[in-house]
């Protein structure tokens, strides 16, 4: 169907264009902006005065809990929250049960994602069998497959020759390889950031080190086997520093912070709330205001959303024993404008960090809006408010560290595909 | 966001005291009152009935879902001494082992109509979560709750210090030992720094000590002669063997060389130190017998006076005054 989204601020940070003016599409691709292609009749016609009409967003980390994980969430439920938070395109980290280390399972999993509405859903392949860090995957098949990179999600790889040897192996096909650098040593048994919070609660805690050693292994390897590699999920300073010199020093490495470590600190730890439970774990005020001068330099390429939905059974449960992870999906948009607000961004500036920038790292057609490219938009109201609570949250995982707070941002429509996948109601 | 004090929990809207669950942000007059409650406890002990009415009628769970006898048995019986009904219950052997969450056998239990929990429990934060969660009627005490609080201790340690040092004002008070694994060191220190105590010292390998732990307001020393001289009250804590395993120490001789506290090492405090100990001890690890048993060691002591302020909490959130 063609449609036209009239008088909307259409904002693309892939060209700089902060302009209000119509968006025309037809057959999946955005066809005009500003003016009609000739002989345009458009069967839907979507009136975004006041709004914002940007790319759809690119999330980086979302588990849909499928194949396997069905009684949390499912891809139905997630897609939807997804859609309705504004996302587009999706990678899906390959923590699923069993994990998505073969080809048969990735086909099963396009396949659904296809069959119903909702985001693009990019899979990640597991970097190795049953993500257990000892043997490598089929990566080559994995890719033909579907999977867009090959990761261990959160489980640790303790033998460094298999990370050397699977990085290898990765470049041979010139396959990416997205990591989250974590010492399973250093990190054994830990909850908390080791600061003075985890110091007075008693918290077994994760020193900084874990992950920075991690991250310089990684770094090596990476300069060693010249693999393309993705840092995930960042959460101190001393790794951030690491991330610039590299870059400085011309390695082609990237990263990303999840939406909650830009805002949130081991502080909101301080009462135990099992919903602040996250990994890699909150850390200190210093740590965090260095991730959001990270992102606004650019150190940070972009910021993903992380999305765990975790049932209640094993969220409200002493801080410790409470499994990790917040939901994300749907405060990705709104969290990430509160980031551009505060640190004085433009519009522009701050959408980049969750829609061009993850397409290009992810290597997909998506997070522009440009005459000819993929008609993937997200329409919201940066005015609009909203309370986030178990009932205005479509994801199945309730669990959040803001459960009762207001958010700023509320997404209109969600059009994939040239399709309205999502319309506020 | 803000982070929320967990004292809030802890206090009603008009101040007083609802739940017991750490020491951590207790303002001081909540604790003066608990430690003179207890001195006004301290005399039933002593005579020929050991009961006053306070909590008749009212039951009281001990609900453990860590082992613990002495603590346990204490507040049995200062349970018992307030006239309350008392049910024991030892949830690590039961509904836990069959997947139960917490929360579900608190739920269980308050249908049962229970008035106060006593918790013990292996993770941080579990007596919180219960606080939270129970009904606005039931009262919830923390008998220890992973590596955080251990709030009762904290309270007749301070009660001790305060029977044989009379005030805090111009104490030196020195803490030797796995500080970083111990709940009894972080109740004693919130306590001890609110009390005005202006010198409280942390002694350990750098192992045995939270990386941060000099922004609780302590000094930090790792040399146990240096960090004993001058002081008026030397508190010992328990050396759990799995350290060794954990390569946080070599041995629990070699411990006991530098840590462990001897009679020629206590001579570097003040010649009329107390030497307290939580119990239980390991007797030549951390503290040689001689001490121990020594006429400076105030160890049983404690004991008694932890029913006198396991009766003060159990009353006073019960708003049960004497």
């Amino acid at each position: 169907m063609k449609m036209a989204i009239r008088n909307g601020r259409v904002i693309d940070p892939a060209s700089g264009l902060d302009q209000v003016q119509d968006v025309f599409i037809a057959a999946g691709r955005v066809v005009g902006l500003g003016t009609a292609p000739a002989e345009f009749h458009a069967g839907l016609e979507i009136d975004a005065l006041g709004l914002v009409v940007c790319p759809g967003l690119v999330d980086m980390s979302l588990r849909l809990r499928e194949p396997g994980l069905e009684y949390v969430a499912g891809l139905e439920s997630e897609m939807q929250a997804a859609s309705a938070g504004g996302i587009t395109s999706l990678a899906c980290p390959p923590d699923t049960d069993p994990p998505l280390d073969e080809p048969g399972l990735i086909e099963m999993l396009k396949f659904r994602a296809r069959s119903m509405p909702g985001p693009r859903v990019y899979p990640v392949g597991a970097l190795t069998h049953q993500l257990k860090g000892e043997r490598l995957t089929e990566m080559g098949e994995l890719h033909e497959a579907g999977c867009i990179a090959f990761s261990q999600a959160d489980a640790p790889l303790i033998d460094t020759a298999v990370l050397f040897h699977a990085m290898e192996y990765a470049a041979s096909f010139d396959l990416p390889v997205w990591l989250r650098p974590e010492d399973p040593f250093l990190a054994r048994g830990g909850v908390a950031h080791d600061g003075l919070v985890a110091a007075r609660l008693g918290l077994p805690a994760i020193p900084v080190p874990a992950e920075t050693v991690a991250l310089q292994t990684i770094l090596l390897l990476m300069r060693q086997t010249g693999a393309r590699v993705h840092i995930s999920r960042l959460s101190s300073r001393a790794a951030v520093d690491m991330v610039r010199q590299a870059k400085l020093e011309g390695l082609p490495v990237t990263c990303d912070v999840a939406v909650h470590h830009v805002h949130l600190s081991e502080m909101d730890t301080a009462d135990f709330n099992p919903h602040c439970h996250l990994v890699p774990p909150l850390r200190s005020l210093r740590d965090r205001d260095a991730i959001r001068q990270a992102l606004a330099e650019g150190v940070i390429d972009a910021i993903c959303s992380d999305h765990a939905p975790v049932d209640e059974d094993v969220k409200e449960r002493p801080f410790q024993e409470a499994e990790p992870g917040a939901t994300g999906a749907e405060l990705l948009l709104p969290l990430t404008l509160r980031w551009g607000r505060e640190a004085g961004l433009s519009l522009v500036q701050t959408l980049d960090r969750v829609t061009q920038r993850p397409a290009r790292i992810m290597g997909v057609d998506a997070g522009f809006v440009r005459v000819g490219g993929p008609a993937d938009l997200c329409v919201f109201d940066p005015e609009g408010g909203w309370q986030v609570s178990a009932e205005s949250l479509r994801s199945l995982g309730k669990n959040s560290p803001y459960l009762g707070h207001e958010m700023l941002g509320r997404v209109h429509y969600t059009v994939i595909d040239g399709h309205l996948d999502y319309r506020r109601t | 966001m803000t982070a929320k004090m967990t004292s809030n929990l802890q206090l009603t809207a008009d101040g007083r005291l609802r739940h017991l669950l750490t020491l951590d942000g207790l303002p001081k007059r909540i604790l003066t009152e608990i430690l003179d409650t207890a001195q006004s406890f301290v005399s039933v002990g002593e005579r020929d009935v050991k009961k006053v009415p306070l909590l008749r009628g009212k039951a009281v769970f001990n609900v453990f879902f860590e082992n613990s006898t002495r603590t346990r048995t204490t507040f049995e019986i200062a349970a018992k001494r307030l006239s309350a009904d008392v049910v024991n219950l030892n949830v690590n052997a039961s509904s836990q082992s069959k997947g139960e969450t917490l929360l579900d056998t608190v739920s269980n239990l308050s249908a049962m109509l229970a008035d106060m929990f006593v918790v013990r429990h292996s993770a941080a934060g579990a007596a919180h979560l219960i606080a939270r969660h129970v009904a606005p009627h039931i009262h919830v005490i923390n008998a220890g709750d992973g590596r955080s609080a251990h709030p009762t201790q904290g309270l007749l340690d301070m009660f001790t210090i305060r029977h044989y040092k009379g005030d805090f004002h111009n104490l030196r008070v020195a803490i030797v030992g796995d500080v970083l694994h111990s709940r009894v060191a972080r109740s004693q220190i919130h306590a001890l720094t609110t009390l005005g105590c202006p010198e409280v010292r942390v002694i350990a390998p750098r192992t045995l000590l939270p990386r941060d732990v000099s922004g609780m307001g302590v000094h930090v020393f790792h040399r146990l002669e240096e960090g004993l001289k001058d002081v008026d009250v030397v508190m010992m804590l328990r050396l759990q063997n799995e350290r060794m395993q954990g390569a946080r120490l070599p041995s629990a001789g070699e411990y006991y060389k530098h840590w462990g506290l001897t009679p020629e090492k206590l001579k570097y405090a003040r010649p009329d130190a107390i030497v307290m100990h939580p119990g239980p001890m390991n007797r030549g690890v951390e503290i040689d017998s001689a001490v121990a048993d020594g006429g400076q060691s105030v160890i049983l002591p404690q004991v008694t006076y932890g029913i006198a302020v396991r009766m003060a909490v159990m009353s006073l959130v019960a708003g049960a005054n004497p």
